[in-house]
C-alpha cells in the first residue's frame, strides 16, 4: 500500500484547515503526525478517512483516488480517540462489525473475531459490553475492531491520550509490535513528542494546516527545518546572528562560533539543544552566571544568564549523582559545545 | 422529611385511595340508589367485562387503535425527531418548540379544525378531488379517528425521542461508516438501536392515552367506534352502572400494566447472537 | 462513478429528512392555519370563504355561556396549577436532594403513574373518591369548581415534580454547599440559592399545570357537577352539535395568547442574556 496525497486543501466555512498539503506514506510505514491543537493533524486524518470533504487535491491509495469515495467504501479504518465502541454491542460484536459489512458470516467470522481478540489478548472478554471494561481494555478492543477488516491503512487519532501514564509506555510498545507483525501502514496523530520520537518511522510536523517538516525522528530532531520545528520538538536555545561563508557564526556582541556547516552568508538563527551544552570549556564557548537549577532525578537543567541578559538552558545527565553537578546561583560558568551541535536555521 | 410527608399524603389521597375505591366498586353489586351500588365481593362485573363480546370488542378495538396509531406516529415522528437532532444546535430549540406549540393551543380546538376540514364539502375532500383521487366520506369514519389520534399525540412521541437522539454520539456513526456500513446500515445498526429507549418512551406516551381515548372517537369517529373509553363513559353517565364502569377501568389498568411486562419478557427471551 | 452516486445518496437522505420534517410541520400547523383563517369568515360556513369579518369574535365576546366557562376555567387552572406547584415542588425537591430514603421507589412510581394513566381512569377514580369522601365525612359537599381544581392539581403534581427534579438534578448541590460554606444556614441556603435556582422550573411547572387544566375535558367532566362547566366542557358540547366559526374565533384567541406569551418569554430570555 502506498498513500500519495497531493495538493490537499480543506476548508471549514471560511477557515483554511489544510492548505496545499503533499505527503507520501510507504508500505508498512508507521507515520506520525505531530502538531499542536488546531494544526490540522486531525483534519488530515479525517480527510483520509472520508469524514471531511477536501476542497482541492487528491488522496491516492495504490493508484485509486479516494476523494470521491464515502467513508464506508474506503479500504482504510480509523481508531478513534474516544474509541467510539458501540455500547449496545458486545466486545465480539464490536470486533465483528466491520467483518459483517464485508459479508463474513458463520465460522469464518467467528474465527476472524477470535483471531483479532487473541491478537490484543482479550479472548476472555468477548461477551462483555464495552462499559464493563477498563480503559486499557477498551483501547485494545478499539484497536482490534479497526484492524479486523484488514485495512490497507490504519488511521489512529491520539490512540494513547485517554490512557494513564503508566499504561501508555506498555501500550506504545504493544502498538508497535502489532504494526510490525501485521505490516499494516499506520498514520498516527499525536501531540506528544515523546510518542512521536519513540514510535515513528517518520514524523510529519504540522503547523497551520501545512507540513512544516517530514523526516525520520532523529533527522527532524537534529536537523529541524526552522525555528518552529526546533522549538516544537524538544527544547532549543535560540541565538540571533550572522553566518559567514566559512561557517562562522557571529553574535551581535562580536563572539565568533564555529558551526561546522557552510552556506550562504547572511542573518541566521542558531539553535542549540540544551543537552548538547556542557558546563565546561569546549570548541565553542559562552560565559555566563548560574541563575537556577531544576533537579529532575535523572538530569538537571541549569539556567545560565549571559552578559547581555538572555538565558540559556543546559541539561546534564546525572550519571554520577547530583552532588558533582550542583552549582550555587550567581556562580560564573562557561558553556561549551562542539561545532556539530550547532543547528543553523533561517532567520525568520 | 416533612417535605416528603406532604406529597406522600397527597398521593395516598389522590392516587392510591381512588385506585382502591375503583377496585372495590368493581367488586360491588349494582343497585338502584345513590350511589348506585352496594359494596360486596362479586366477580360478576369483571367476568362480564371479560366475557361479553361488547366489552371485549371495545377492548380489542381500543388496543388496535392505540397500536396502529402508535405505529403511524413512529413512522411520521422518528424522521422528524432525527432531523431536529441533526440540525445545527441553535436551530434545535426553536424546531422542538414548533413541534410542541400545537399542544399548547387546545386539543378540542384542533379537533374542531379537523371536523371542518374533513366534512364532505370540506377542504380535504376538495384537495382530494383536485389531485384526482376523488372525494370520499371521511368525517365520522375510522380514517378520521386514526387521523385525529395521530395528529393529537404526534408531539408526545417526538419529544422523548428527540431527547434521546440529541444525546447520541456522532462519532459512533462515523465509526460505523468507517467500518464499512452504508448510511442505511449506520442507521439500522447504530442510530436506531441506541435510540430504542426513546422509542419506547415515546410509544408509551402515545399508546397509553390512545387506549383510553374518549374525546376523539366521540367527535371524529363514527357510532361504530365503540372504544373502551367511550363504553366506560357510557356505562357511567348514561347507564349509571358504576360497577361495570369500574370493572372496565380495572381491566384496562391491568392490560396497561401487563403489556410492558410481556414485551420485556419477549425481548429477554430473544437469544443474543454472538460470533465468538 | 457508482461511488460518487452513493455519496449523493447520503446527501439526498439528509435532504429527504428535512423535507419530511417540513411536511410534518405542515401536518401539525395546517389545521391551526385553517382555524385562524376561517375564524374571520363572514359566513357561518366553515368550508367556503365568504369575505372577511369580525362577526364571530363579536359573537364570542357576547356569548355568556362561553365567557362564563372561560372565566371558570381560568380560575380552576390558576388554582390547580398553584396547588400542584406547591406539592410537586416538595416531591421533586425530595427526590432530587434526599438521596436514598425509605419508600423512594414507591414515591417515584406513584409520581409517574398519573403520567401513564388513561384520562378516563383518572377521572373515574377521582370522582369515585369524591363520592365516597362525601358519604364518609361529608366533604366535599357536592361537586363543582372545587373538586375539578383538586382533580386537576392531583394530575399535575406529577408533571411539576418531574420538571423541578430535572432542574435540580442538572444544577447539582455545589452551589448550596458553597452558600453553607459561606456561613448560610440550611434554611438561608435554600431561600437564597436553591429557590432562585428552582424558579425557572417552578414557572415552567406552573405553566404546564395551567395548560393541562385549561385543556382537560375528561377529568373535568367526571369530577364536575351541575352549574360548573369548564370551557372545554362547553366547547365539547357545542362541537357535538357541529363545529362553528365561533369556536374557531375562540381557538384563534387562544393561539394568539399562547404565541404572544411565547414571544414575550423568548424576548425576556434574550434580554437576560
Amino acid at each position: 500500500m502506498t498513500l500519495a496525497i497531493t495538493g490537499l486543501g480543506v476548508r471549514y466555512d471560511d477557515m483554511t484547515a489544510l492548505a496545499d498539503l503533499d505527503l507520501t506514506v510507504a508500505p508498512g510505514e508507521l507515520f506520525v503526525l505531530l502538531g499542536g491543537s488546531g494544526s490540522g493533524k486531525t483534519t488530515l486524518l479525517r480527510a483520509i478517512a472520508g469524514f471531511v470533504r477536501p476542497w482541492t487535491g487528491r488522496i491516492v491509495l495504490d493508484g485509486t483516488d479516494l476523494a470521491p469515495l464515502p467513508p464506508h467504501r474506503r479500504p482504510v479504518n480509523t481508531m478513534f480517540q474516544s474509541y467510539a465502541l458501540f455500547p449496545h454491542l458486545s466486545v465480539a460484536d464490536n470486533v465483528a462489525f466491520g467483518l459483517r459489512r464485508q459479508g463474513l458470516r458463520g465460522a469464518a467470522l467467528a474465527a476472524r473475531v477470535g483471531e483479532m481478540l487473541a491478537l490484543v489478548r482479550l479472548e476472555a472478554m468477548a461477551g462483555r459490553r464495552p462499559h464493563e471494561l477498563s480503559g486499557g481494555q477498551q483501547q485494545r478492543v478499539a484497536l482490534a475492531r479497526s484492524l479486523a477488516p484488514g485495512p490497507r491503512l490504519l488511521l489512529l487519532d491520539e490512540p494513547l491520550s485517554a490512557l494513564d501514564r503508566s499504561l501508555r509506555a506498555d501500550t506504545r510498545t504493544e502498538l508497535m509490535r502489532l504494526q510490525r507483525r501485521l505490516g499494516t501502514s499506520f498514520i498516527l496523530v499525536t501531540h506528544d513528542q515523546d510518542e512521536a520520537l519513540g514510535m515513528a518511522d517518520r514524523i510529519g510536523v504540522m503547523r497551520n494546516g501545512r507540513l512544516a517538516q517530514v523526516g525520520a525522528p532523529d533527522e527532524v530532531y537534529e536537523r529541524p527545518a526552522d525555528r518552529f520545528v526546533a522549538e516544537f520538538l524538544g527544547a532549543a536555545n535560540i541565538l540571533v546572528g550572522e553566518l559567514a561563508p566559512d561557517g562562522t557564526f557571529r553574535l551581535p556582541d562580536g563572539t565568533l562560533l564555529r558551526t561546522g556547516t557552510t552556506g550562504q552568508a547572511g542573518p541566521r538563527l542558531l539553535a542549540l539543544r540544551p543537552e548538547r551544552l556542557r558546563l565546561e570549556d569546549g570548541p565553542n564557548r559562552l560565559p555566563g552566571i548560574v541563575v537556577a537549577q531544576e533537579y529532575a532525578g535523572e538530569s538537571v537543567t541549569t539556567q545560565v544568564r549571559r552578559p547581555d541578559g538572555s538565558l540559556l538552558r543546559s541539561v546534564q545527565a546525572l550519571d554520577r549523582g547530583f552532588g558533582a553537578a550542583r552549582l550555587a546561583p550567581g556562580a560564573p560558568v562557561t558553556l561549551g559545545w562542539p561545532p556539530e551541535a550547532c543547528i543553523v536555521l533561517p532567520a525568520t | 422529611m416533612v417535605v416528603l410527608a406532604v406529597p406522600w399524603i397527597w398521593l395516598l389521597l389522590f392516587l392510591i385511595a381512588p385506585t382502591v375505591i375503583v377496585a372495590a366498586i368493581a367488586l360491588a353489586q349494582p343497585a338502584d340508589g345513590v350511589p348506585p351500588f352496594t359494596l360486596g365481593l362479586t366477580l360478576d362485573n369483571l367476568a362480564l367485562v371479560l366475557t361479553d363480546p361488547f366489552y371485549r370488542d371495545a377492548l380489542g378495538l381500543s388496543l388496535k387503535l392505540a397500536a396502529v396509531s402508535t405505529g403511524i406516529c413512529l413512522v411520521i415522528g422518528y424522521p422528524m425527531a432525527l432531523a431536529i437532532a441533526r440540525a445545527p444546535t441553535r436551530w434545535r430549540d426553536p424546531l422542538l418548540l414548533a413541534v410542541m406549540l400545537p399542544f399548547w393551543s387546545g386539543f378540542l380546538m384542533r379537533l374542531n379544525a379537523w371536523i371542518g376540514l374533513l366534512r364532505d364539502d370540506g377542504l380535504v375532500n376538495a384537495l382530494l378531488a383536485w389531485v384526482g383521487i376523488g372525494a370520499r366520506h371521511l368525517l365520522y369514519t375510522d380514517t378520521a379517528l386514526y387521523l385525529g389520534v395521530v395528529y393529537t399525540y404526534l408531539p408526545f412521541l417526538v419529544l422523548p425521542l428527540y431527547a434521546r437522539l440529541a444525546r447520541r454520539d456522532p462519532v459512533l456513526e462515523e465509526a460505523a461508516a468507517d467500518l464499512g456500513a452504508s448510511p442505511l446500515g449506520v442507521f439500522l445498526r447504530v442510530t436506531l438501536p441506541l435510540s430504542l429507549p426513546g422509542v419506547w418512551a415515546g410509544c408509551a406516551l402515545v399508546f397509553v392515552p390512545a387506549v383510553g381515548e374518549y374525546v376523539i372517537p366521540e367527535l371524529l369517529g363514527g357510532p361504530q367506534a365503540q372504544l373502551v373509553g367511550r363504553v366506560l363513559w357510557g356505562e357511567f353517565f348514561q347507564n349509571r352502572d358504576w360497577p361495570t364502569a369500574a370493572a372496565l377501568a380495572i381491566v384496562l389498568l391491568l392490560v396497561l400494566v401487563a403489556l410492558p411486562a410481556l414485551a420485556l419478557q419477549a425481548l429477554r427471551r430473544r437469544p443474543a447472537r454472538s460470533p465468538a | 462513478m457508482g461511488a460518487a452516486a452513493r455519496r449523493c445518496w447520503g446527501a439526498r437522505v439528509s435532504r429527504l429528512l428535512l423535507l419530511w420534517l417540513a411536511a410534518g410541520y405542515a401536518f401539525l400547523y395546517a389545521p391551526i392555519a385553517y382555524l385562524v383563517v376561517f375564524s374571520f369568515n363572514a359566513s357561518r360556513m366553515v368550508t367556503a370563504w365568504d369575505g372577511a369579518s369580525l362577526r364571530w369574535y363579536q359573537e364570542l365576546a357576547t356569548d355568556p355561556t362561553l365567557v362564563d366557562a372561560a372565566l371558570l376555567s381560568l380560575r380552576i387552572a390558576a388554582g390547580s396549577a398553584t396547588l400542584a406547584t406547591l406539592i410537586g415542588t416538595a416531591a421533586g425537591y425530595g427526590l432530587a436532594r434526599f438521596g436514598r430514603f425509605r419508600g423512594r421507589g414507591a414515591l417515584e412510581a406513584a409520581l409517574a403513574a398519573p403520567l401513564v394513566l388513561p384520562e378516563v381512569i383518572t377521572g373515574l377514580s377521582l370522582l369515585l373518591l369524591f363520592v365516597m369522601l362525601e358519604q364518609a365525612i361529608g366533604w366535599p359537599r357536592g361537586r363543582g369548581a372545587g373538586t375539578v381544581t383538586l382533580a386537576h392539581a392531583s394530575v399535575s403534581v406529577a408533571y411539576v415534580a418531574a420538571v423541578v427534579r430535572a432542574r435540580l438534578a442538572d444544577a447539582g448541590t455545589t452551589l448550596e454547599q458553597a452558600a453553607m460554606d459561606l456561613y448560610a444556614s440550611p434554611a438561608r441556603a435554600f431561600a437564597l440559592v436553591t429557590l432562585p435556582l428552582m424558579a425557572p422550573a417552578l414557572l415552567a411547572g406552573w405553566l404546564l399545570a395551567f395548560t393541562l387544566s385549561m385543556d382537560d375535558l375528561v377529568v373535568a367532566s367526571f369530577t364536575s357537577g351541575p352549574g360548573a362547566s369548564t370551557l372545554p366542557m362547553v366547547v365539547f358540547s357545542m362541537t357535538r352539535l357541529g363545529t362553528t366559526p365561533e369556536i374557531y374565533a375562540l381557538a384563534t384567541v387562544i393561539v394568539a395568547v399562547v404565541a404572544g406569551g411565547l414571544a414575550l418569554l423568548s424576548l425576556l430570555r434574550l434580554r437576560a442574556r
